[in-house]
């Protein structure tokens, strides 16, 4: 399992409810559903990933985060979860307000644009950067609101999101995200995991 | 009370069953057909609900018609719904014309058939006869209840009535209230019945008009993608067009074909009585409008299945029956499969859709016996 994953279950407590959106071939809900005992919901866009996860006896719904959401009842799950999504969406905003209506708290994942790789690409080549977190070209890449990790914060602090958590990810280390090291944090990790509320 | 004439294996339910036009039966037949073993802890069984031309023998050549049974494509030894491993049952239900209690069958207070004197059922009627057949057979909970189109609502109703009788659900390109549009089209088959002067002519069959329902049914069950790439404009004869009314077209003679052979097998006053059926289904109003509630209490695993050509039974209606089951915490998953058969498709080889309904089923199978944790 990758260390992104790692981290999100280490946040999850075992015997609770989960919806993960975007859970692709439910690698993080089959770890949920054996290892923690939750109760583990999908939801996926792709057909051939939902097929996969019905064969692994994972409930996967197959729809749109953008669409289907709405249709979960308020704090119908402990935690939703949805990993390195956010920026793919045409409404990260709306995305997230349905995510905070429907779980107790939220665990999501970003990749950070702050990163330095990401910002000196940019400088010195003047193009697009392409690193292995963001491997596509500005024409063909799904993410449309791509933000750093500063951005993320920026944001909850602004929309009065209650950050729980904040982790990074660097090179499979994880670490902890404070007030005090944020600037560092931000050009030094390639990812962000947040739990919200 | 079991018997078994002509092929044909019959419970008599001893019971009474009151219908929800109102009227009660008591001793009356349900014709089944059974395969594969089951099991000792009689945990291995599947109910499979037949749509409105089916009957019970769903795979092998029925013995009646000498024809593949209706859903040989998915049952049977290694078949997705594997009879090596399962205990499949399958029931005609009330109303039809196998040897179930039906219009086709004598009444016996008058020695006559029954004919349209035949009370209307309902898809409820029809799930709580065939739970007499399940207690009968012993079995405290089904391994699963699958079935497409009217089949599927079945098995939404069967969950509904009975919230812990079945360890998994798969409700087939189905919808869970019978939309105008199927009304409508349900209604133009039985008008093509009645109009036929044999219609409740005693010493015969109204055929044609039997026939032609079924012509326009089966274009219903076909998607245009599909049928313009069978048959296109493609002429039954080769050369031109004759100028006259005969089948010039290949897919007239085709639905010809269809219409007539239909009219062998199956019964159109039990046509009249199975559309309706359908109709009247509306499982949201059984629940005074709230669709969850039909599932409040449902232990049973759900996956729902659409297919994309499917315009009978569009994905949008089966995503209402998801979107009820989230509402009400149950656990459900949903694919829409790809294929340009149209609602046909549950019937016949779309390797997404069996191997979807067969690892379902396996994961289900192995969860309950513990032979896996997942």
């Amino acid at each position: 399992m990758k260390k992104e994953f790692e981290v999100i279950s280490q946040i999850i407590q075992n015997n609770k409810r989960v919806l993960d959106i975007g859970c692709g071939d439910g690698s993080l809900m089959e770890y949920l559903k054996i290892n923690q005992k939750n109760d583990v919901r999908g939801l996926e866009p792709q057909k051939n990933l939902v097929q996969k996860c019905i064969s692994k006896g994972l409930s996967v719904i197959e729809g749109d985060a953008e669409k289907e959401l709405i249709q979960f009842p308020k704090k119908s799950f402990d935690y939703v979860v949805l990993s390195q999504t956010l920026q793919a969406f045409f409404d990260p905003e709306e995305v997230l307000n349905q995510l905070l209506r429907i779980g107790k708290q939220t665990i999501v994942s970003i990749p950070n644009f702050g990163y330095w790789k990401v910002r000196l690409h940019l400088l010195f080549k003047g193009t697009m950067p392409i690193t292995k977190n963001l491997p596509n070209e500005w024409y063909n890449t799904p993410n449309l609101h791509m933000c750093t990790i500063q951005d993320f914060v920026n944001f909850c602090n602004k929309k009065n999101i209650k950050i729980d958590k904040s982790m990074c990810l660097t090179n499979e280390k994880i670490s902890e995200i404070t007030n005090r090291n944020m600037g560092y944090k931000n050009i030094f990790s390639q990812l962000g995991i947040f739990l919200i509320q | 009370m079991n018997s078994e004439t002509k092929n044909i294996k019959k419970l008599i339910i001893d019971q009474s069953l009151e219908l929800d036009c109102g009227k009660t039966i008591k001793d009356f037949p349900l014709a089944y057909e059974t395969y594969g073993t089951l099991n000792k802890n009689k945990n291995n069984a599947i109910l499979a609900f037949h749509a409105l031309t089916g009957d019970q023998f769903c795979t092998n050549i029925n013995p009646i018609t000498k024809r593949e049974g209706w859903w040989t494509t998915a049952v049977g030894p290694g078949k997705a719904i594997d009879t090596n491993k399962y205990f499949v049952i399958c029931a005609n239900v009330l109303g039809g014309c196998m040897g179930s209690y039906g219009p086709k069958e004598i009444n016996p207070a008058t020695n006559k058939l029954f004919a349209t004197t035949f009370p209307v059922i309902t898809i409820r009627d029809m799930v709580k006869a065939q739970k007499y057949l399940i207690d009968y057979l012993g079995i405290k909970k089904l391994l699963a209840v699958t079935g497409g189109s009217m089949g599927g609502m079945q098995v939404l109703q069967f969950v509904s009535l009975y919230p812990d009788k079945a360890h998994a659900a798969i409700p087939i390109a189905c919808s869970a209230s019978h939309s105008a549009q199927n009304i409508a089209l349900n209604e133009l088959g039985r008008q093509a019945i009645m109009a036929d002067p044999n219609w409740k002519n005693e010493n015969s069959t109204p055929d044609k008009g039997l026939a032609v329902a079924r012509m326009a049914a089966h274009i219903t069950y076909l998607s245009k993608k599909g049928l313009q790439e069978k048959f296109g404009r493609k002429l039954q004869d080769k050369g031109s067009l004759k100028f006259s009314f005969d089948a010039d077209f290949q897919i007239e003679s085709y639905l010809r074909y269809q219409g007539a052979t239909f009219v062998d097998r199956f019964d159109a006053n039990s046509y009249l009585y199975i559309t309706r059926a359908m109709d009247y289904f509306d499982l949201e109003k059984q629940f005074k409008g709230n669709l969850s509630s039909a599932f409040n209490n449902t232990k049973s695993k759900f996956c729902v299945i659409s297919f994309s050509s499917d315009w009978l039974y569009p994905t949008a209606e089966n995503k209402e029956i998801v979107i009820a089951l989230n509402t009400c915490g149950a656990n459900v998953g949903f694919v829409e499969i790809n294929s340009d058969k149209g609602h046909d498709s549950f019937l016949l080889d779309v390797p997404e859709f069996l191997k979807t309904v067969s690892e379902f089923l396996n994961s289900i199978y192995n969860e309950i016996n513990n032979e896996k944790r997942i």
